[in-house]
């Protein structure tokens, strides 16, 4: 606990220049951002904006090390700080901050989930984006323009409204849709494709947001606690004494901690295999791609997963596509032809008028598929040491819920009520949640 | 994409095969403790370097074999039989 | 406003083409661009940007192109976002600006640039929060966008093609031909991949000699020695957009109107020779309509022959400006002054200069210009010697063009594709390619070598070293000669002096070296949170003009190497392809073709009305007499129940396992027992995951000692014969047998009712239909109308039923002679009708009763799995505590209290509880019982088996209602009708 830092400090450690304090503490809004001191910043050259996080150096020890600068791991590190009082966190990342999956996703935001354990965590998570733009004092572009997933024969559509009597049941907005709805709030979309639409349900409190923002925003309310974010730092090993977690090893020399937890989607196996245990995890390419830019013409975010396609149209006007996996195991970033062509084929499937625009860029990121795609949550063999991973195709609408519910499992060393269930252990059980099983749609 | 050369077949798309995951896995008996047959049922090797996986070429001869991949190059450094021994290729693991 | 030469350029002056912009008909020449007929019709602002609205014109001659992206049609819709730059002109075109409101001329927009203080990087994070960001989100959508979706029916044809060959040549500039040449009489199957309608890359945009040959000749003299080369192909207008794993790369291919291909290339060797890309210059107002790439201005003049303004200035920090200087002038326009950041002009090109009287400002850059809708003019000022950032004001010039040169960036696009890594070149002030995994080499600009001379060289080498590489015998050609041997950078690209808000790096996308500024100074160093703060490079030109200039500027006000500060990632598509011609015909009538009945048209015939059931279309039932949906199918079923159904039931699937351990193997497959099974037998069985969830039901029969014959549902044949070899194959490659799906060889008639034995031994057959000889779950082969068929005895309706496979050829012969024989005795049934039927019956379909949470036990398999000693899979999965807990969600039957209600699937049994309602289970399947006359489901609940009798409270759409929980078999428990 030598190396507490505290606000005097924390200010300090910014840019050089900057007289006026705006950052505040405690339950309270981080002030600074608004329409007013834009306004006063334009006048005199955007001159006299603070840092937006720290870039500081890398103390001996801490209280608390988090292993990835993704979504997850700093939004853990910020409700440790806010909502904990543990004053003395680190976070290390490899590469950039907000680099890995949180940049990479197709950026939905959902809680349409069936198992109740799914939805009350999840439902939390929309919650807390709901509100994370005025909390953060940073605008993370919540978009709720809602989620229509669409039924293609009359055995998905039951499966639907089996789906969305469990969503309602757990007190979360759900609404099945007839196909003229459906045409209504998509008009381009053509319902007599090969397999015809015969309805779907639409949560209108899902949507959209903006990954860069939802990562910096967290970056920048952890860093003004007084956390140090740490990047270009790659942890190398575990340091442990009588199976108990130490320190890490890493390529900035060996830091000393008291608890550890790592949030590194597409690594989750890598870094479990360094600690010493296994995790059922298999790490997967899933491409995303985006068209060139056109005016408004999709105000839904339409998923079908009888023809493992989904679609959005970007706030810059790109229409930003994603499907199915590249299912071989890869930690390439890359993603290959056969899934770009079955995507764009899907999506010309039930958007024909689509065909003439173009695909200006594909990428891909490594998803950490767990057998059930429930994520793992919680405790692991080594003590005091956590993990959060195991997040599939679906971790960043959950990155404030994960936030929230990990730093409480680290900061009491038990998991949070809403994240009891997404343990190791159940493996060992079989009690598993599996969401895409009962639902009949992956998320 | 991938181009896989399947050892009855030869060389073809990645288009032709089903992955299969992991290879080499024993598979335990009835009587194997909780503990066991949840790491045999759940727990896969998923390494960041070569991974020794199973392929079935399905649109071609339907045979399942073996490939030594690199899960980070995708390269392919061995094809061979099921049934047959991991090849040794060194220390492969990226990190 | 003509501003064509009257001589010169690769355009045909005999064939005038008309266009129209922004509703004026205007008229170019064939071998236009879009582009290029706009300058001829002295077009100067014909595009706003992105965020400011600010007028802009031409940038570039390539696909670089970051201005003159605009809205055009051809025939075929609107087409947004089309690269002017590069599309040839076609007669008829009709070409608009997607910006300005109300015209491009005159924008309200603009209020944004006088604005402009306001909207800086990354502004949007910083506001729009109250009440929340979706209430100003339409109004920022409605901002954005560069076009409008498409209008109409799409009329190109999309094709996909596959290609092999030895080495692939991606760029027919130089470098790329000399390659090729060296690479006749290899013997190497090469193709040569060019994205322009014509080959020779920059040599187009020069006058030039090669090998003392005007650069023109030369560059047709090498297209008919390729083309006449037979180990040669040659793809023009045909765009490398791709570079994959293993050396696969894909093209787009435009060389044919109204057809887009999209080319699969699998080559042993690639050769990239793709050039590279001119970077502009960094000054104030430096966006301006009329200022271009420097290298652009030559390939207007001499490729088009349009004067890109009457006076043009040519600014520039190495050599290679001066040759569009020279051509600039020696075409007739008036260059006022090459303004060379350079302190000292090399002596030859000083002569030059001075030979045409074209004046050098050594030492200088340009520094501010004027002229809103069109360059006016430009201010000049002197570097001092030791400091750069001195600058000294010197003058200004008069003028309607500027051509700027900041030197090259090889495009290393593809390169990096390929996982090719960089390094930056201090000497030439960009990236350049160091080394890659792949097969590929890259030469000639792409790998910095950027005079002219130098390109011949490395490319004539390159190429023979890749037929090497692919195992041929090559050595390499003689090397063409040029006198363009220099190139001479230095590397002051940047001159931030002045308001830096007002100075473009990214034009599209309007970030200017202010917003980079901020950025650092808000701490974004990374290269890639400044693309993404900024947005820098994420326009529709992926940042093929800003990216360097911006990461530069990065390392310098960061005080780190540009190596350092590194490159974001290139990504395909190298330049943007058409969705068409990525999904080429896998969508409409090729997405998920159709599986068919073999009696297909017969039923649609005889009015069935067709329904997607997985990839098969079967009859879902059929119209007879304008009965309705509902009514049709209750008639179906009571036929059944009360004479004879005839269902199709073709798409059954269909397994034949053959050899010695058939048996042992299926023992170990089904959780039933399958050893105890005598031939001549029929078994009905569930199939288990490895984690115990059932997968799969339906029967199995013995025919011979060593052969079977699985079922499985129609819907899961293929996944449970690819499931079953691999346990085969992978896990017991001792037991010995063959597994071979034929589910397409058989058609089969399922006949089923009470009177179907009657009916059956009416036919001609060598069949014993008796319920001696054949009785429930028993199975014959024999001839059935002359037909060689198998005759199951299973009932997936509860009645007596019959399933009689004959081969696929003959099936509608057999249905149609047993609707003739039958009379009215018998009915077509649709699938609806039997799902009623089994539903009434209390049979499970797996997948819909069931889900992948049910275990075996789950649907009262206990007993069976109790009894079998033996392993078999997912066995030890049901062992454990929590497979085997009583409060597991289990089969049940339902009734409504109320006979009137709408029980559907999708409902859900509920309890309230103090957080209000909990699930207690589904219900799977309901329906209308035609035969009861009473509403009847399935259903799986918590601790189900132990609840029969109890009322419960059903959840669906906001309603609830009660139901009561019965056993699931509703019809016939004894099994009395079905067994006959």
């Amino acid at each position: 606990m030598k190396h507490r830092i505290g606000l005097a400090e924390a200010v300090r450690l910014r840019s050089p220049g900057d007289d006026n304090i705006v950052f505040r503490y405690g339950t309270v809004l981080l002030k600074g951002y608004s329409f007013l001191s834009l306004a006063r910043q334009a006048l005199t050259g955007h001159k006299g904006w603070p840092v937006i996080w720290r870039s500081p150096e890398v103390k001996k020890s801490y209280d608390v090390i988090i292993i990835g600068a993704g979504g997850h791991g700093l939004a853990t590190a910020y409700y440790l700080a806010k909502n904990h009082a543990v004053k003395n966190i680190a976070v290390l990342e490899k590469g950039w901050l907000g680099g890995g999956n949180t940049g990479r996703n197709t950026q939905v935001t959902r809680s349409n989930y069936y198992w109740p354990q799914s939805a009350a965590f999840f439902d939390h998570s929309l919650k807390l984006y709901e509100g994370l733009g005025r909390s953060l004092n940073f605008n993370v572009m919540l978009s709720q323009r809602g989620i229509l997933n669409l039924a293609h024969n009359a055995y998905e559509l039951e499966g639907m409204r089996r789906w969305a009597n469990a969503i309602k049941i757990n007190a979360i907005d759900a609404e099945v849709l007839t196909p003229i709805d459906i045409k209504k709030l998509v008009p381009l979309i053509d319902l007599d494709c090969r397999f015809p639409v015969h309805g779907g349900f639409i949560q209108r409190r899902g949507g959209i947001s903006r990954h860069d923002a939802v990562a910096w925003g967290y970056a920048r309310a952890a860093s003004a606690l007084g956390v140090d974010i740490i990047q270009q730092c790659e942890v190398t090993g575990f340091n442990t004494a009588s199976g108990r977690v130490t320190g890490v090893n890493t390529t900035r020399g060996t830091i000393g901690a008291d608890k550890i937890s790592f949030a590194v989607a597409g690594h989750t196996s890598h870094l479990a295999k360094m600690a010493g245990f296994r995790v059922p995890v298999t790490s997967m390419q899933l491409q995303a791609m985006v068209s060139e830019p056109i005016k408004p013409c999709l105000d839904t975010v339409v998923v079908s997963t009888a023809i493992h396609m989904y679609v959005s149209q970007s706030d810059r006007g790109e229409l930003v596509i994603g499907g199915g996996a590249d299912v071989y195991n890869s930690y390439a970033q890359r993603g290959g032809i056969p899934v770009l062509q079955e995507n764009v084929a899907a999506l010309l499937e039930l958007f024909p008028v689509f065909s003439r625009l173009r695909l200006m860029r594909q990428w891909a990121g490594i998803t950490d598929i767990t057998p059930d795609t429930t994520p793992l949550m919680g405790l692991t063999p080594v003590q005091n040491l956590y993990i959060s991973g195991g997040w599939g195709t679906g971790g960043y609408k959950a990155i404030p819920a994960g936030g929230d519910t990990m730093a409480y499992t680290i900061a009491n060393d038990k998991p949070h009520p809403l994240i009891e269930d997404f343990g190791l252990e159940r493996f060992k059980s079989g009690a598993l949640i599996d969401e895409g099983a009962a639902s009949g749609v992956a998320h | 994409m991938l181009r896989i050369s399947c050892p009855w077949c030869g060389t073809r798309d990645e288009l032709e095969f089903t992955f299969g995951g992991e290879s080499h896995v024993t598979r335990p008996t009835p009587d194997a403790s909780d503990d066991v047959w949840s790491d045999y049922l759940f727990n896969k090797e998923n390494p960041k370097g070569v991974h020794y996986e199973s392929w079935m070429h399905r649109y071609g001869c339907g045979r399942w074999f073996n490939v030594a991949r690199d899960t980070v190059t995708h390269e392919i450094y061995a094809v061979y039989p099921m049934g047959e021994a991991k090849p040794d290729l060194g220390e492969t693991d990226r990190e | 406003m003509n501003k064509r030469l009257s001589t010169g350029g690769r355009i045909d002056r005999n064939k005038p083409l008309s266009f129209r912009f922004n509703g004026n008909q205007l008229q170019g020449l064939q071998g236009d661009t879009i582009a290029s007929a706009l300058l001829a019709n002295g077009i100067r602002t014909l595009n706003r940007s992105f965020k400011y609205h600010r007028p802009r014109g031409v940038m570039s001659a390539g696909v670089e192109e970051t201005n003159a992206l605009l809205t055009a049609s051809d025939g075929n819709g609107n087409i947004p976002v089309v690269r002017t730059t590069v599309r040839e002109l076609s007669d008829g075109h009709e070409i608009r600006s997607p910006t300005g409101f109300p015209s491009v001329n005159f924008d309200l927009g603009r209020v944004l640039d006088f604005t402009h203080k306001i909207w800086t990087a990354g502004f949007y994070n910083k506001v729009f929060k109250w009440p929340n960001w979706h209430w100003y989100e339409g109004t920022v959508r409605r901002l954005a966008g560069l076009g409008k979706v498409p209008d109409g029916k799409d009329r190109n044809k999309y094709f996909h093609h596959n290609l092999h060959c030895d080495v692939l040549i991606v760029g027919a500039g130089p470098a790329g031909l000399a390659a090729a040449l060296s690479l006749i009489n290899s013997g190497a199957r090469v193709l040569l991949a060019e994205q322009d309608c014509e080959l020779g890359g920059s040599l187009l945009a020069h006058s030039t000699q090669i090998d003392s040959l005007d650069s023109d000749l030369w560059i047709n003299q090498t297209r008919s020695t390729l083309e006449d080369a037979a180990n040669v192909s040659i793809m023009t207008s045909s765009t490398v957009s791709g570079y994959y794993d293993h050396n696969v790369l894909t093209i787009a291919d435009r060389s044919t109107a109204g057809v887009k291909r999209f080319w699969k290339i699998r080559a042993k060797e690639v050769l990239l020779t793709t050039g590279a890309v001119e970077q502009p210059l960094v000054f104030e107002n430096n966006d301006r309509p009329g200022i271009m790439l420097a290298a652009a201005a030559m390939e207007y003049v001499n490729r088009y022959a349009v004067m890109p303004a009457e006076a043009m200035v040519v600014a520039t920090n190495n050599d290679s400006a001066y040759q569009a200087a020279f051509a600039l002038h020696d075409n007739g326009v008036r260059v006022p002054a090459v303004v060379d950041a350079r302190a000292i002009v090399a002596d030859e090109i000083a002569r030059e200069a001075n030979r045409r009287s074209i004046p050098i400002m050594a030492g200088s850059v340009v520094l501010d210009t004027v002229g809103t809708m069109g360059l006016k003019g430009i201010s000049i000022g002197k570097l001092a010697p030791d400091a750069e950032s001195t600058i000294n004001p010197i003058g200004t010039i008069a003028c309607q063009g500027l051509a700027i040169s900041g030197g090259f960036s090889p495009d290393v696009a593809l390169y990096s594709q390929a996982g090719g890594k960089l390094r930056y070149d201090d000497d030439l002030a960009c990236f350049v390619p160091q080394e890659c995994r792949q097969h590929v080499t890259i030469a000639g600009a792409a790998d910095g070598k950027f005079s002219l001379a130098e390109a011949l060289k490395q490319g004539t080498r390159a190429g023979s070293e890749a037929a090497n590489s692919a195992g041929f015998a090559c050595s390499p050609a003689d090397v063409a000669t040029s006198t363009i041997n220099t190139y001479r950078l230095e590397a002051i690209r940047i001159t931030p002096v002045g308001d830096t808000s007002r100075q473009w790096v990214d034009f599209m996308h309007d970030v200017t070296v202010a917003d980079i500024e901020l950025a650092v100074r808000e701490n974004i160093v990374s290269v890639e949170h400044l693309k993404r703060y900024t947005t820098t490079g994420m326009s529709a030109d992926q940042g093929k003009t800003s990216n360097l200039n911006a990461l530069t500027l990065l390392a310098k006000l960061t005080n780190r190497a540009i190596e350092e500060v590194g490159t974001t990632t290139f990504r395909p598509q190298f330049m943007p392809v058409s969705l068409g011609a990525i999904a080429g015909q896998r969508h409409g009538g090729f997405y998920a073709p159709a599986r068919l009945l073999p009696a297909h048209d017969w039923h649609l015939d005889h009015g069935a009305v067709f329904e997607n059931y997985g990839t098969w279309k079967r009859p879902e039932y059929y119209t007879t007499n304008g009965h309705d949906r509902d009514a049709a199918i209750a008639g179906e079923v009571l036929a059944t129940r009360q004479s004879v159904g005839l269902l199709d039931g073709s798409p059954i699937g269909k397994v034949e396992i053959k050899g010695p351990d058939a048996g042992e193997f299926l023992n170990r497959i089904y959780v039933n027992n399958v050893l105890t099974l005598k031939p001549g037998r029929v078994r009905y069985g569930i199939m288990l995951s490895e984690n115990g969830i059932v997968i799969d039901d339906g029967v199995f029969s013995r025919l011979g000692d060593d052969h079977y014959l699985v079922n499985p549902t129609s819907a899961h044949a293929d996944l449970i014969t690819n499931w079953l070899e691999k346990w085969h194959q992978c896990e017991w490659p001792d037991l010995d047998l063959i597994i071979s799906p034929v589910t397409g060889q058989w058609a089969v008639a399922t006949v089923a009712g009470p009177r179907s034995r009657e009916l059956l031994q009416e036919i001609e057959s060598d069949i014993d239909f008796s319920a001696e000889a054949l009785p429930h779950m028993s199975m014959v082969a024999g001839s059935f109308l002359d037909v060689p068929a198998r005759v199951q005895r299973v009932s997936y309706s509860g009645e007596m039923s019959f399933e009689i496979g004959v081969p696929a050829t003959q099936g509608q012969r057999v249905i149609e002679a047993l609707m003739s024989s039958g009379g009215d005795r018998i009915k077509l049934i649709g699938i609806e009708a039997l799902g009623t039927l089994r539903t009434e019956k209390g049979y499970l379909h797996i997948g819909g009763d069931t889900d992948g949470m049910t275990n075996a036990l789950d649907i009262g398999f206990g007993a069976i799995v109790t009894k079998k000693q033996t392993d078999f899979i997912g066995k030890r999965s049901l062992l454990r505590a929590e497979d085997q807990r009583g409060d597991r969600r289990q089969l049940v039957g339902i009734e409504p209290l109320d006979d009137n209600e709408d029980l559907k699937p999708g409902a859900h049994f509920v309890t309230p509880s103090d957080q209000g309602s909990r699930s207690q289970g589904i219900v799977t399947s309901a329906c209308f019982s035609p035969t009861l006359q009473r509403t009847i489901g399935l259903g799986l609940l918590e601790s189900g088996f132990e609840r029969k009798g109890e009322t419960l409270t059903v959840f669906d759409d906001g309603r609830n209602f009660d139901v009561r929980i019965t056993d699931p078999v509703f019809y016939d428990p004894s099994g009395e009708k079905m067994n006959a």
